[in-house]
């Protein structure tokens, strides 16, 4: 079943229309225990092997809140700038859906612990836009369904499905914005921005790890027009579980292209929830939202409220640790460095690896270009992220210190990384076997540079008579001949000073 | 006092997932007005003083430790299951959407 889906250009809708977005951010936590009961959450177990009966819903079984789980959702809210519920309750979701055993979700409607804060982000430019949080509330994952006999494993065609509930009641965190309106064409990027932002935000408050690829952070994109310069909403879709940042970025664009397509010719557009394909940046269409959404809510009998202490608020908020674009633009400033550069090391994801090279005693424009030219370009030919390189911070910092005190040049320093990264051992142990080193022993190099000169007697005469810049190939015929390692600097000096000519 | 109509017991009966005759469409319209009616008659003597109660008991934080404490066996869990497979809850076709 295909359907051809309208568009029209990119350009052409945001002439005539201004979008509004609406991101919804699942967070899981990654705290020991589920949020309502003591089952593990560790990753990768057998199915079915960590379940009790309160997570599995059995009558009776009563739920106890996850003290770290609340903890964790008062340092996001707090982080996001929000205000913190002094007095809220848990709600449940109604819904008949295998996923969830008990037939609801654990969740909160109208009290959240969170409400009311901004995040702000930086787009590639270094613009800052500030997102308005509009609510950070706390919830349970549902279990993992496995849909049998269908071609592709997708649910429609499947005969029956198989569900594993270890990941039901891990502590999920929403976050919700309020209507992001005036980014205008830059709304896809907004979007894309502040995701990568609140995943940073995440890993650097030490509650999740926050990694997309693993489903620990997902985002729902609500997106609608309107005619430019209207002030009322148009109708909105919903796009679920948008599981990349490059993914966050083209799902809005799309849907701006498909709503002006609908809207321009006419029509009006369906709310409902709709489905993000990786493969063809498109969405499809998923369930219309007025047949659904009514999942009659009503305040949790088996949790009692939770009143977080102002005390403890302070406490939370006092062990924040320093927010993540407030550090870059710190750390920006102490290494010198342009937002735009900062931006490319962000992307590169490189961020850490730098703080931590330097913190292992290299300085910082070396640790940034190693990091961002020859560990970048291996990394990318390797399709991984530079953390997964099997280079550390610290051997970055040792071949940086071979560096500075002479020992290597950049050509032999990049052979060294090439062989740690070949699994060759360690920078000195590469050094040894390989036998890079700096030829620094003036004797041999001296010979050499004589060589060099009786070899190219014409090229020596216009260094005599005043031509510096040909000393580049003397230079040359040196590096070849030591096979580059030499120091050509000291090679040039040496060149000069046999054929007495100065610099300058 | 018109309370509840047909359309909203056809409508909790879809969210219910039960499948409901047209004449017992009626007859639940009715019995649901009741019970709505009998419960009604709090706020009759709630006044502003007495704040809506979702909790008899005046107790906040109850929480536990983040420590892990020991599952089911899968073969516990699954035991009451109708029907397994793969060590997993197998289910007949899901005909909706996801929630």
């Amino acid at each position: 079943m295909t359907t051809t889906i309208d568009l029209v250009s990119y350009e052409d809708a945001l002439a005539s229309y201004d979008p509004v977005m609406g991101l919804e951010v699942h967070v899981e936590l990654g705290t020991n225990t589920k949020m309502f009961c003591g089952c593990s959450t560790a990753l990768g177990a057998e199915p079915n092997t960590q379940t009790c009966p309160t997570c599995l819903g059995m009558p009776g079984a009563l739920p106890v809140v996850n003290a770290t789980g609340v903890e964790s959702a008062i340092r996001i809210g707090l982080a996001l700038n929000c205000e913190i519920a002094e007095w809220c309750r848990f709600a449940r979701k109604n819904y008949f859906y295998p996923d969830m055993p008990k037939n609801f979700q654990t969740s909160q409607y109208d009290e959240p612990i969170a409400f009311n804060g901004y995040l702000d982000v930086q787009l590639e430019d270094g613009e800052t836009f500030r997102v308005e949080i509009e609510r950070a509330h706390m919830e349970e994952d549902t279990g993992k369904s496995l849909h049998v006999g269908g071609a592709t494993g997708r649910i429609h065609g499947a005969s029956h499905s198989l569900l594993d509930y270890n990941r039901a009641g891990i502590p999920l965190i929403e976050i919700v914005t309020k209507p992001i309106t005036g980014a205008g064409e830059r709304a896809p990027e907004v979007a894309r921005a502040y995701v990568r932002e609140l995943r940073e935000l995440i890993r650097a408050l030490g509650v999740s790890e926050a990694r997309m690829e693993q489903g620990q952070m997902r985002c729902d994109v609500n997106l609608s027009l309107m005619p430019k310069g209207a002030e009322r909403f148009g109708t909105r879709s919903e796009t679920k579980n948008v599981n990349s940042l490059r993914s966050v970025e083209r799902a809005a664009r799309f849907e701006i292209q498909r709503h002006a397509a609908v809207l321009s010719s006419g029509g009006t557009i369906v709310q409902e929830t709709r489905h993000f394909h990786e493969d063809t940046g498109s969405t499809t269409s998923g369930r219309v939202k007025e047949e659904a959404e009514d999942y009659r809510y009503f305040p949790e009998p088996d949790l009692v409220p939770v009143a977080p202490s102002r005390e403890w608020v302070e406490e939370i908020r006092a062990s924040l640790p320093e927010l993540p674009l407030a550090r870059r633009n710190r750390l920006r400033e102490e290494w010198g460095v342009s937002g735009t550069d900062m931006q490319a090391i962000l992307n590169a994801g490189a961020l850490e690896l730098i703080v931590q090279t330097i913190e292992a005693g290299a300085d910082a424009t070396s640790a940034r270009k190693w990091w961002m030219g020859e560990l970048a370009r291996s990394a990318n030919e390797a399709g991984v992220a530079p953390d997964r390189l099997a280079i550390t911070p610290a051997q970055v910092a040792r071949v940086s210190e071979l560096v500075a005190k002479g020992e290597l040049n950049d050509k032999l320093a990049r052979q060294v990384i090439e062989g740690v990264l070949a699994g060759e051992g360690t920078p000195d142990e590469v050094v040894d076997r390989r036998g890079l080193k700096v030829v620094s022993d003036e004797g041999a190099l001296g010979a050499a540079v004589d060589e060099a000169i009786a070899g190219n007697p014409g090229v020596a005469d216009k260094i005599r008579g005043g031509k510096v810049a040909a000393a580049g190939a003397l230079v040359g015929a040196v590096m070849k001949a030591t096979r580059g390692q030499a120091d050509a600097a000291r090679v040039k000096e040496l060149i000069l000073e046999k054929l007495g000519v100065t610099e300058g | 006092m018109p309370g509840i109509t047909r359309e909203e017991v056809a409508h909790l009966a879809r969210l219910a997932r039960l499948e409901l005759k047209p004449e017992e469409l009626d007859h639940f319209a009715g019995q649901l007005d009741d019970i709505i009616g009998a419960v009604a008659r709090v706020s009759e003597v709630a006044d502003q003083d007495v704040p809506p109660t979702s909790h008899p008991l005046p107790l906040t934080n109850v929480m536990r430790a983040d420590e892990v404490r020991p599952s089911l066996t899968p073969e516990q869990a699954l035991s009451g299951a109708p029907a397994q497979e793969q060590q997993r809850f197998k289910v007949p076709q899901i005909l909706g959407e996801e929630q």
